[in-house]
């Protein structure tokens, strides 16, 4: 009985999920279809594909082989420097691509800081970028892991007398591997999807499929061309996800256990691999808030842009939240990915024409606004529920089944509880996501919607790019705040 | 499910309420691009002193640029909810001519640069496209776009890609338009001053003004702005001797609008000092009507391109996608 109570919500969250893609993709195919269009591709398309493949394998590999270690290094530092840890390096998921970009050449552009050695403006500069990003997504997705394994195997490996090879082979691998999996799918997805980055610092003939999408949406105006190649790029992340889907799901433990597993270590190593990956994301934050104090002007429309991401952020949270919590329990991990698979240029201008064709009216356009977040916030904020599940574990799935204890009752009582970390880490993941967001606004249109991002791309438009640094700022503030809170959120000790 | 009821009610109302009161006056809706109606562009002034005689409310819809503006009109068509669409420029105008049905604009003719005669187009301002250098940086600019074309590689432009940017198809068609036949070697020779080529204007004017280029395209008016706003002479446009590219912004009146009336009022109004007066310092383009007043001191410093280089709208709409797929392969895409 219980069991169904589960795969009803899940399979509502994959109706759901599935309801919000054929939404954007349905109409644009009809809009093609009835305006006699075919779907057509050229040979351009396949040296486009082969650059964007090519430059996210490298931001990929680089991000995963980066975060390991960091990771490894993370869960044996004390308690109170992890979590610091852990919550700076949720920042940078939170911030506009330009600014980050712009925080980078501020550093090591051709007038930086540190400029001059690093050749910025090409492929270095891209994957640079890509791995600023997506090296702490990694880092923490690992840390979390690493922080389900049960005290007693760690306390066993200690008696067994592992050496450090073997710590490794049997007990740390068994436990990333099928993170590191879905962590290399993700990020690769990301690095594919990638626009602003690849092209600002792209050099001359750098370009991604993504840029080829957009610009037969938005100059060419060639709907079926957009289609053509977001087929091209849904095949690619569905061969991607198939292999990432095949990595069986390791289940770690019996019992409960509190996340400080590891013992605490002193190793000048490891305290020396935290304080790098800490300081080469800090450094371009430190710059971020020199320039964002000395630019910062309090004004209404910043007061007002803070206060409406804020909100935006929280709706889109909470929904994804509840969408993601029965996919994360059922280990779907395919629909999780959607949001990122099918481009969101192409869901937009689907679900526009939807909202065209209903005559739909502002608050459906807000809505589109905070569903495109949700569908991009889904497989981070998945990965995190997914790692607390896996700490849950089974087992105790089966016992609360056996005992009867099932619905609404068993996710208040009972399972909320021991998910707390999970839920609040993931929903800080989804809140820091969709308040650094910017592509859902610039895609649905904005009718005087001014979010923190919009704000700053605004004040780009306007000559005013110091100003954005101070918005910046803000945004990077607000981001850390959530961050830090989450990490506080402990769950109940069973 | 009496509080469900309840709560269904609450929102109903809220609804209604949001929505009522803007049926009680004509809404005039203006289709435009983000900066236009920013905290900084001209849009609050210019509905402020619309609204003051027209006994309307005007409401304006933002998308990103220009060709954001075209594209949200094919998507949409017939079934556009814009009166007015504001921001469209002359290598846009054919497309969205023959996408949607405008009216004629029945305005008088704009000022002489923008000499853009057109029945349905009207234009309310233009600029031309200048490369933008640092002072600091570089002491004897380019003179020519040939002289950009052969000048020496270490001094670096950032550009914008024209397919997703306006001032970056503006500066193709500059190319282009100087070039002719022999653009793509021309474009060949360039490719090692180009930095980097950004997704838009914004990104690549950041570049610029942290210093990672001495050079940037962007509009002969950007030095005003850093003479209004940051009182520096620091950055300077060029001025090329076989003259400049001319982006000329031009409004129309969609005629199915059931406002269609207040549409050619609001264009009408367009060329008069209401509109005219804060395009110089909130839009940073040359007026093509009427001010109340001169235009700022800063503006008579600027340079004044020798001859105005533009392509017909027809032209661009014919050749565009065959010029970029040029484009792209003189830069090894």
């Amino acid at each position: 009985m219980a069991a169904r109570d589960g795969a009803m919500t899940k399979r509502i969250a994959i109706a759901v999920v599935a309801a919000l893609v054929a939404l954007g993709l349905v109409p644009l195919v009809w809009f093609v279809v009835s305006t006699g269009g075919r779907p057509s591709l050229d040979a351009g398309v396949w040296r486009v594909l082969g650059f964007t493949l090519w430059q996210a394998l490298m931001s990929t590999v680089i991000s995963i082989a980066l975060a390991l270690p960091v990771a490894l290094a993370l869960v044996r530092v004390g308690p109170r420097w992890r979590d610091a840890a852990l919550s700076v390096l949720s920042l940078p998921q939170g911030l506009p691509a330009i600014v980050v970009v712009l925080m980078l050449v501020t550093l090591l552009g051709e007038s930086g800081w540190l400029g001059g050695w690093y050749p910025l403006y090409g492929l270095g500069g891209i994957v640079l970028a890509h791995v600023y990003f997506n090296f702490p997504l990694a880092s923490r997705l690992f840390a979390q892991s690493l922080m389900n394994v049960p005290a007693e195997h760690v306390r066993l490996s200690q008696q067994l007398g592992f050496d450090r090879a073997a710590l490794w082979r049997r007990l740390e691998l068994p436990v990333l591997w099928p993170v590191v999996v879905r962590a290399f799918a993700l990020i690769f997805l990301l690095c594919t999807a990638s626009f602003v980055i690849v092209l600002t610092l792209g050099g001359v003939a750098a370009t991604t499929l993504e840029v080829a999408i957009f610009q037969s949406l938005r100059m060419d105006f060639d709907p079926a061309r957009a289609l053509s190649l977001s087929l091209v790029q849904i095949a690619l992340c569905a061969v991607l996800v198939a292999a990432a889907g095949r990595t069986a799901w390791v289940e770690t433990g019996t019992t409960r256990h509190s996340v400080t597993a590891w013992p605490s270590s002193s190793h000048a190593i490891t305290a020396a691999v935290v304080v790098m990956a800490l300081s080469a994301l800090a450094l371009p934050l430190f710059l971020l808030i020199f320039d964002g104090v000395r630019n910062l002007q309090f004004s209404e429309t910043l007061a007002r842009a803070t206060l409406l991401s804020i909100g935006l952020a929280v709706v889109s949270c909470v929904l994804t939240l509840l969408l993601t919590w029965p996919l994360a329990k059922g280990g779907h991990f395919m629909s999780g990915l959607a949001g990122v698979i099918v481009p969101p240029a192409v869901m937009a201008t689907g679900w526009f024409l939807v909202l065209l064709w209903t005559g739909a009216n502002y608050l459906w356009n807000v809505l589109a606004l905070v569903a495109l977040n949700v569908l991009m916030s889904l497989p981070f904020a998945g990965s995190g529920l997914s790692t607390g599940f896996a700490r849950m574990g089974a087992q105790r799935d089966r016992l609360y089944s056996q005992y009867g204890v099932r619905g609404f009752n068993r996710f208040l009582r009972f399972e909320l509880p021991q998910m707390r970390q999970a839920v609040s880490q993931a929903g800080a993941m989804a809140f820091v996501l969709s308040l650094g967001d910017l592509a859902a606004i610039t895609l649905i249109g904005n009718q005087g919607i001014i979010t923190l991002p919009s704000l700053i791309s605004q004040q780009l438009g306007n000559y005013r790019s110091a100003d954005a640094m101070g918005t910046a700022l803000v945004l990077a503030v607000l981001c850390l705040v959530v961050a830090v809170f989450s990490q506080r959120w402990r769950d109940d000790p069973v | 499910m009496e509080t469900v009821l309840k709560k269904f009610s609450c929102i109903l109302f809220v609804l209604f309420a949001l929505v009522l009161p803007a049926a009680a006056k004509p809404v005039l809706t203006i289709y435009t691009y983000e900066s236009f109606v920013s905290e900084w562009g001209p849009g609050a002034s210019i509905q402020a002193n619309f609204e003051e005689s027209c006994n309307c409310s005007v409401e304006w819809v933002a998308l990103a640029d220009g060709a954001a503006l075209l594209n949200r009109l094919k998507l949409e068509g017939a079934a556009t909810r814009a009166d007015v669409v504001l921001g469209l420029d002359t290598s846009l105008t054919a497309e969205a001519a023959a996408t949607v049905f405008f009216g004629p604009h029945g305005a008088g003719l704009s000022s002489k640069p923008s000499r853009f005669e057109d029945p349905m187009f009207l234009a309310y301002d233009y600029g031309y496209f200048a490369v933008v250098y640092d002072t600091e940086k570089m002491k004897v600019p380019p003179a020519s776009l040939d002289a950009l074309v052969n000048g020496d590689p270490s001094q670096k432009i950032v550009l914008q890609d024209p397919r997703s940017s306006t001032p970056g198809l503006g500066f193709l068609l500059w190319m282009k338009a100087v070039y002719g036949d022999k653009a793509d070697e021309a474009w060949a020779k360039l490719k090692p001053r180009i930095l980097t080529i950004t997704p838009g204007w914004s990104e690549a004017y950041a570049l610029f003004t942290k210093g990672e280029a001495p050079m940037v395209l962007s509009y002969v008016t950007s030095p005003a702005y850093h003479m209004e706003v940051e009182k520096t002479e620091r950055y300077q446009a060029a001025a090329f001797a076989e003259g400049h590219y001319l982006q000329i912004e031009v409004a129309g009146a969609v005629a199915a609008s059931p406002e269609f009336f207040l549409a050619q009022d609001f264009l009408r109004f367009m060329l008069t000092p209401g509109f005219q007066d804060s395009i110089p310092t909130a839009n940073w383009m040359m007026p093509a009507g009427q001010t109340s007043k001169p235009l700022p001191p800063s503006f008579a410093k600027l340079i004044r391109p020798a001859k105005t280089l533009l392509f017909t709208p027809e032209e661009v709409n014919a050749n565009r996608r065959a010029w970029i797929d040029e484009w792209l392969r003189a830069m090894g895409q």
